[in-house]
This record gives C-alpha cells, structure tokens and sequence, in this order.
C-alpha cells in the first residue's frame, strides 16, 4: 500500500487553442510522488506549472494524459489548494474562510467548529477569527489560506506560490510556519515557486520545468532531516551548490526561450 | 529666543486646532441650505424676485402644517410612499434574480441581454397608457410603471456584480467543492452585492421620478397628484410643499440604503 505512490501523473500534456493558434503549456508529464512528501516545482515564469496544479486541483481538463491520487479515507477530499493572497474570500469572516472547505462538504457543526479554531489557534489568527480580509496583513491573508487547505484535511495539498507576493521577512517566518504545521500532518505536499531558497527550504525533492512548453528536465533530492531551520540551509555548503544548479538551469530555460 | 515648550502640550493644541476646524466644516454643511432658505425668503419678501411664483419659504411652511393638520398631506404622502415601495420591491426583486442567473449562465446571459438591450431605452412612462390599459387606473398600474423602471439598472448592475467576482474566488470556490446551491448564495450573491447596491441607488432615484410623473398622469392622489393640481390651480405653495416633500423623501431614502449598504457590506 505504501510503497504506491499517493500520486502518480502520466503523460499529462495541455494544449491551449486559440483563433489557430495552439500553444503547448506542458508536455508530457510524468511523475510520481510518495505519501507525505514535499515536492516543489521549479520553472521559468510560464513552465506551465501553474498549468500543470491546475489540472491537478480540477480548475483546468487536461488534454490528454491521466493522474491519480490515491485515496486513503472516503470522505477525505482528494486535494485542496492553497491560493495566492488574494484567494481570500473578501466577504467572509477569517473564521469562516478557514470553515470554507467543510461548510462546502456540510460536515455537522461542532466538528467544523472545532477544526477550524484548530488551525486558527495553529496560525496564530485565533484574534482574528472575527475579522474581515481587509483588515488583515498579506502574511495574515496568507494564514488563512493556509488554515483554510489544512482544515478541510485532503489527501494532497497544493500550493500555487502561496508567499509570492510577501516580502522577505514575512516570506521565512510562513515558510517556517507552514513546515511546523506540515510536520503535525505530514500531508502530501506540491508546491509551486520560482525562489529557490523557498524551494530547498521546504521540500524533499526539486523539480525543476524546463521552458515552454514544460517538462520536467530534472530532479534535486534534499536530504536535509527534518526540523528544519533556514540557517540551516543557508550555512550548508552542499545546498549552496545545489542552489546554483537550479540558478544554472533556470538561467539556460530562461535564455533559451528567448532565442 | 526660543522658549521651551512641553511636546505633549504642543500637539494637543494642535489636535485642538484641528477639531475647531472639524465643528466648523460640519456647521457649514448645516448652514447651507439654511442659507439657501434665508436668501430665498429675503427676496421674496422685499420683492427682488416675484413671490406668486416664488413664495417665502415661511409661508411654505405654514401651508405645509396647515395641509399636515387637514389630514391631506399625510393621505398623499402614504399613498404615494406605499407605491412606491411596493414598486421598487417589485422591481428589485426580479431585477437581481434574472441579473444573478444572466451573471452565472453564459447561454441565460446572451438570450436575455438583448431583450433587456432594446426594451431598456424606452422610458417607462411612454408606456404608461399601455401598462394603464392593460393594468386599469388602480394602484396597480402604478406600481407596475415604478416596477418598471427599477428594474433596469438593477439588473444590470447586478450581471455586471457577478461578471466582476474575480476569477481566483470562483477558482477557489469550485476547488473547495462548492455545489450550486452554496455558489449561488456564498460567491456569486455577496460577491455581486456591491456593484448591485449602486444599481439600487440608482433605482430608488429613478422611482421617486417616476412616481411623481405617474402621478401627474394618471393618478387621483399621490404627491405628485399634489404638485401638478396645485401647479394647475396656481397654488403655488402647494405645489412647493409638493417639491420639497419628494426632495426631502430622496434624501431619506438614499440615507437608508446608504445604511443598508453598511450592515449589507462590513468587508468593504
């Protein structure tokens, strides 16, 4: 049971057309991930690896191709997203968008309840709970879609460049939020970024996508153990190397689709 | 020299500066009708301007008690009060069920946009000796004409609410499993009510104009009833109370949506 893969991606291409024009986001793709990993994709901006969530989260059909996403519980969902900052539902309270999901699923009350003050006091946005978005900071948006995916407890969580827009400080203290929170749960993670110190932080192992259209040309295992620290990535001197194969490739991609 | 001064003290007189400042900006909001008024009847009592059409806003008022006290005034207003808000309901109601369905289904969208397109420019109140016809001289008719003419920008400004709903909330949406039922009351009704709201402001104006008019037309009653039987007897001062009681009625009204939009909207 535990040596299949929670999920398993083959051959997964998608092709947008257009008044004659296709464009091929991505191509191909195959890949396989084990239960309770973290797994981040790393591309040039337009890889298609946004595409390539998409799919996965059911927002976008796939051309062709097939993934499964092994299930482990009936009533578990099959994956929740983590959005951008601005995925936040504006006209719902901090505490309803974290009981988004399971209102949506009509769980009984007292359960939603308690789950939900479980992340919020997990995120630190128990003082929040009654608050509107607008009030709230980026990094506190960004909570809440954290507490939002984790709650409604899927078998997968995706993660669309949830801390893109944060800046700097804000970005390491999610990132080590996010990584305690995970380690609790030890859900399946994919996760999208273009940073790659956010990539060697977080994850077991690195994709990386090459240019339009995307495939994935390589793989960078991070055996660094767990709990993790920031400093320690940073003082290691065999993650600095790793950092500057991404750069390298990312480099090459980007000048690549240039020509 | 400089004298020495405390930091704390320095910035209160300052704060108090600004409150001054403060009281005296909202006096002058207060004074200006006030001194609208005031003009007004200075002209009109020593003659600069001829008080058979512009009587002194005193002798206004005391028509208008002298109406109030008769018992005419508070049958007019009633009456045209009670038109009008069963008229805006049945204007409002429809307007933001068919605008939220137009909004959410493409195909309901492009069938009933065109109809709402042409018949849109024709003013409710040329239709008014058809909707007369077909709905008698009765209350109904008119309420059916302010129903009318409500329901335009409402619905379309209720289409333009849910179109408006940005993309990654209806991602976010779909992607938490949100059936029909919870989209429609969850995503598309909140996430449309702002832009909506204008559109009912926008119908509220609309319906105080047409009631007058409709009134003027085919109406045995009604303030404007009032307006145009005093306009054509020349009681002028009648007519005036008329007026001001329908700016004053605007004004109310627009009031309370505006706090409806408050208690509607806390995430604005």
């Amino acid at each position: 049971m535990s040596d299949q893969p929670k999920i398993s991606i083959r051959e997964l291409t998608k092709v947008f057309y257009k008044k004659q024009n296709s464009v091929t986001a991505i191509e191909q793709i195959s890949l396989d991930i084990k239960e309770g990993e973290f797994v981040c994709l790393v591309g040039p901006s337009g890889c298609g690896k946004t595409t390539l969530l998409r799919i996965l989260a059911g927002l976008e059909m796939q051309s062709s191709g097939e993934f499964i996403i092994q299930k482990s519980n009936e009533n578990r969902p099959e994956q929740s997203m983590v959005f951008q900052e601005k995925g936040v539902l504006p006209w719902l309270t901090v505490e309803e968008n974290v009981a988004f999901g399971l209102n949506m699923r009509r769980l009984p009350k007292s359960l939603v309840k308690e789950r939900t003050d479980y992340y919020l006091t997990k995120t630190g946005l128990s003082k929040f709970a009654k608050m509107y978005p607008k009030e709230l900071s980026g990094g506190m948006k960004q909570r809440v879609s954290i507490a939002r995916a984790f709650a409604n407890d899927p078998e997968i969580l995706l993660m669309d460049e949830p801390f893109g827009a944060l800046d700097e400080q804000n970005k390491y203290i999610l990132q080590e939020e996010l990584l305690n929170i995970w380690s609790e749960t030890k859900k399946t993670v994919l996760f999208i970024t273009h940073s790659i110190d956010e990539a060697l932080y977080l994850s077991d192992r690195v994709l990386l996508m090459s240019a339009q259209p995307g495939k994935i040309l390589n793989e960078i295992k991070i055996n660094v153990p767990r709990p993790r620290r920031l400093e320690d990535i940073r003082s290691n001197p065999e993650m600095a190397s790793k950092f500057l194969d991404i750069w390298r490739h990312l480099q090459v991609e980007v000048q690549g689709s240039r020509s | 020299m400089k004298e020495k001064h405390n930091p704390v003290e320095t910035e209160k007189l300052e704060w108090r500066k600004k409150q001054r400042k403060n009281r005296a900006k909202t006096w002058l909001t207060i004074f200006s009708p006030l001194f609208l008024l005031l003009i007004w009847e200075l002209l009109s009592q020593s003659g600069l301007i001829d008080a058979r059409f512009f009587p002194p806003p005193t002798a206004i008022i005391s028509t208008f008690i002298g109406l109030l006290i008769s018992g005419e005034l508070i049958s007019h207003i009633s009456i045209s009060l009670f038109r009008i808000l069963s008229g805006f309901l049945l204007g409002v109601i429809p307007a933001v069920i068919i605008g939220l369905f137009m909004g959410l289904y493409a195909p309901v969208r492009h069938f009933i946009s065109p109809i709402i397109m042409t018949l849109m420019p024709i003013p409710t109140l040329a239709l008014l000796p058809i909707i007369l016809i077909i709905f008698g001289i009765g209350e109904t008719s008119k309420i059916v004409t302010i129903a009318g003419s409500v329901f335009f920008p409402v619905v379309i400004n209720t289409v333009a609410g849910v179109i408006s709903i940005e993309s990654i909330h209806l991602d976010v949406a779909k992607n938490y499993g949100a059936d029909k039922k919870n989209f429609f009351f969850k995503i598309a009704l909140p996430g449309a009510l702002p832009v909506m709201m204008e559109g009912i402001q926008m119908g509220q104006a609309i319906a105080l104009l047409t009631i007058v008019a409709a009134e003027m037309m085919g109406a045995r009653s009604g303030i404007g009833y009032l307006i145009w039987t005093s306009y054509s007897a020349f009681l002028l001062k009648e007519m005036f109370v008329g007026l001001i009681l329908i700016s004053f009625f605007g004004y109310i009204f627009s009031l309370i949506l505006r706090g409806l939009q408050k208690k509607l909207l806390p995430w604005r």
